[in-house]
């Protein structure tokens, strides 16, 4: 299970670098979120799916898992949730003052 | 187990949150964020006292003691770190109070330098890898609004940039602490630690160190700098001032905190590629701070210079080089804040940033010119300013180890340091005045106060070298010896 996670998050990865080196703006924070999913599922995989029962003392469990990565990747998730509600909100912005989404054409001054 | 570590991140953070509710009054939130700052400031004075008294304070959040809890961890370094810290911030805040306008004070400019504050105290003060990552969202997040806030077509695009680099590397941080978390079962730095010395840094270790120097390579402004000089010249002057004082240093401390005490095992893998990355940018800065002719370009390509400088200083991880790269840090987050708040000052008076625009300030600005003058001298190094002291020490430790090439490179980047600053203070001040009679009556008093509260702490440093040292070279103790870190934090 461990490998088709790894697999998941790689696709994961790939498609979120593609997206991240396109040139409009919604397509970047699309490859943002999907690369920071990767991360996640990352997190996940590196450190074991789940390996035995929920890790609480009465479960008289033989083995426990590990609850510490997901508890990162809650912390994780709750950041990026609110850096990508923030940059759409600024590419919203900038889209409004540039008048274009193409980050190539986003220019300051006149001479630039 | 001691309360007060707690402190320098919850009153900035706390004040910071309490201050939303103030939104349109503004003089109140002044009050609030200047004593609030002046508090902190207090309390990291005491914290120094404490730890130089009885040594490492250490607080266990919750009661939960170490490894299972998340402790909070004042080494010397972190004190004088966190106290430098603050007292740059009440700087840029009184810089504020005069220079942003109220379209900024109206939308919260004030509670988020709080906020920012409370994340660079934070990361430095914290034992736990996760929390740093923490921390340093903590920080980024507010650095991203204050850097858009105004909302220039420049600062948006820059925004953009920042925030796109910052998520990028970020994510790798949190890659970078699953991997080992996976390798060591732990988050504790100092745990960390203890069981890579204990089972040996093998590959996987080093490979994972190598990710976490790109992650702070990037935030530092390490080699890949190429976002740095654009967003640091965008916001107004006391924002830069900030960013360019605290925001660099956070990455050079998370470095430096980490290959001191995690992964100093395989030095010749990963101190020789921070070597290399050091020098790479001190080049590259010094190219850059040459090649410009507008004021704020100079100045972010002199953050660049610094970067590598203090890192050379870390590469090279004697006591001596190290002892050169606290004292130069502390140095640098001072000068580098005056003279963005006095570059910002000279902008704000001229009406452009462009060099051949601006002439013969001085008639009309003296006091202005000569504190930009003496911070000027202290950033290129020159004795008795407090540049000087920790570049001849990172220089003596680099030369001592036989770095003869990267001594060079670093002398000749401060002879440009030099020439790019003094290209600004010529330019700028001598010559006849352009300004018109209405321009000479602009504003530029604010700038006052906290330049002349900067200046003096450059001038103090470098003439009271002598009783800073002991608390430096206390820092330095636990860099060269991480044992006694972990010791502290086990006890």
């Amino acid at each position: 299970m461990e490998i088709v996670m790894t697999i998941i998050a790689g696709t994961l990865f790939t498609s979120g670098v593609y997206l991240i080196l396109s040139k409009t703006l919604l397509r970047i924070i699309l490859g943002l979120s999907l690369f920071t999913h990767g991360v996640h599922i990352m997190l996940m995989s590196i450190n074991g799916l789940k390996k035995g029962a929920a890790p609480l003392l009465d479960e008289q469990a033989a083995s426990y898992t590990d609850p510490v990565p997901q508890a990162l990747i809650l912390t994780s998730i709750v950041i990026s949730f609110s850096l990508t509600a923030f940059s759409l909100v600024l590419a919203y912005r900038t889209y409004r003052e540039h008048g274009t989404d193409n980050i190539e054409k986003l220019r300051g001054q006149d001479h630039e | 187990m001691n309360n007060l570590v707690v402190l320098p991140l919850f009153i900035p953070l706390f004040l910071g949150v309490s201050l939303f509710f103030f939104r349109t009054k503004y003089r109140l939130q002044q009050w609030i964020a200047g004593l609030g700052t002046i508090a902190t400031i207090i309390i990291s004075f005491i914290l120094i006292g404490q730890v130089s008294k009885s040594g490492i304070q250490v607080l266990h959040m919750g009661g939960w003691e170490a490894p299972y809890g998340i402790p909070l961890v004042a080494d010397m370094m972190a004190a004088i770190l966190v106290t430098v810290a603050s007292i740059v911030t009440l700087a840029c805040l009184i810089f504020a109070f005069h220079f942003i306008g109220e379209e900024r004070k109206g939308h919260y400019a004030y509670p988020l330098m709080m906020i920012l504050l409370c994340g660079v105290n934070g990361s430095f003060l914290t034992g736990d890898i996760f929390n740093l990552f923490v921390f340093f969202e903590v920080m980024l997040l507010s650095s991203y609004v204050l850097l858009s806030l105004g909302g220039g077509r420049v600062q948006l695009r820059e925004t953009v940039k920042y925030i796109i680099i910052n998520i990028v590397s970020s994510s790798l941080f949190v890659l970078a602490i699953g991997y080992l978390y996976s390798i060591t079962g732990t988050l504790n730095m100092a745990h960390i630690a203890q069981r890579i010395a204990e089972q040996g840094q093998d590959g996987l270790t080093t490979t994972v160190s190598l990710l976490l120097m790109m992650v702070f390579g990037l935030k530092a402004g390490l080699f890949l700098f190429f976002w740095l000089p654009g967003s640091y010249s965008a916001p107004p002057a006391p924002i830069a001032a900030l960013f360019a004082a605290l925001l660099t240093k956070v990455g050079i401390y998370a470095i430096i905190r980490t290959f001191t005490l995690i992964f100093p095992h395989q030095p010749e893998i990963t101190h020789t590629i921070l070597l290399w990355m050091s020098a790479l940018t001190m080049i590259l800065g010094a190219i850059g701070a040459i090649a410009y002719w507008r004021i704020k370009q100079i100045l972010a390509y002199n953050v660049i210079i610094s970067v590598g400088f203090i890192l050379f200083g870390v590469a090279v991880a004697t006591e001596a080089s190290l002892n050169g790269a606290i004292y130069y840090l502390v140095h640098d987050m001072i000068a580098k804040g005056l003279i963005f708040i006095l570059g910002g000052t000279i902008v704000l008076i001229a009406g452009t940033d462009k060099l051949r625009e601006i002439s013969g300030l001085v008639r009309y600005r003296p006091i202005l010119t000569w504190l930009f003058f003496i911070s000027a001298l202290a950033l290129a190094g020159v004795p008795p300013l407090s540049g000087f002291i920790g570049k001849f020490m990172i220089l003596e430790g680099g030369v001592n180890e036989g770095y003869y090439l990267m001594a060079g490179i670093s002398l000749l980047t401060s002879l440009l340091v030099l020439y790019s600053v003094m290209k600004i203070f010529i330019n700028s001040f001598w010559g006849e005045t352009l300004l018109s009679e209405g321009e000479q009556k602009s504003s530029g008093r604010g700038v006052l106060i906290p330049g002349f509260m900067l200046t003096a702490l450059v001038v103090g440093l470098g003439l009271g070298a002598e009783a800073v040292m002991p608390y430096i070279n206390q820092a330095v103790e636990p860099l060269v010896n991480p044992q006694i870190y972990i010791d502290a934090v086990f006890s």
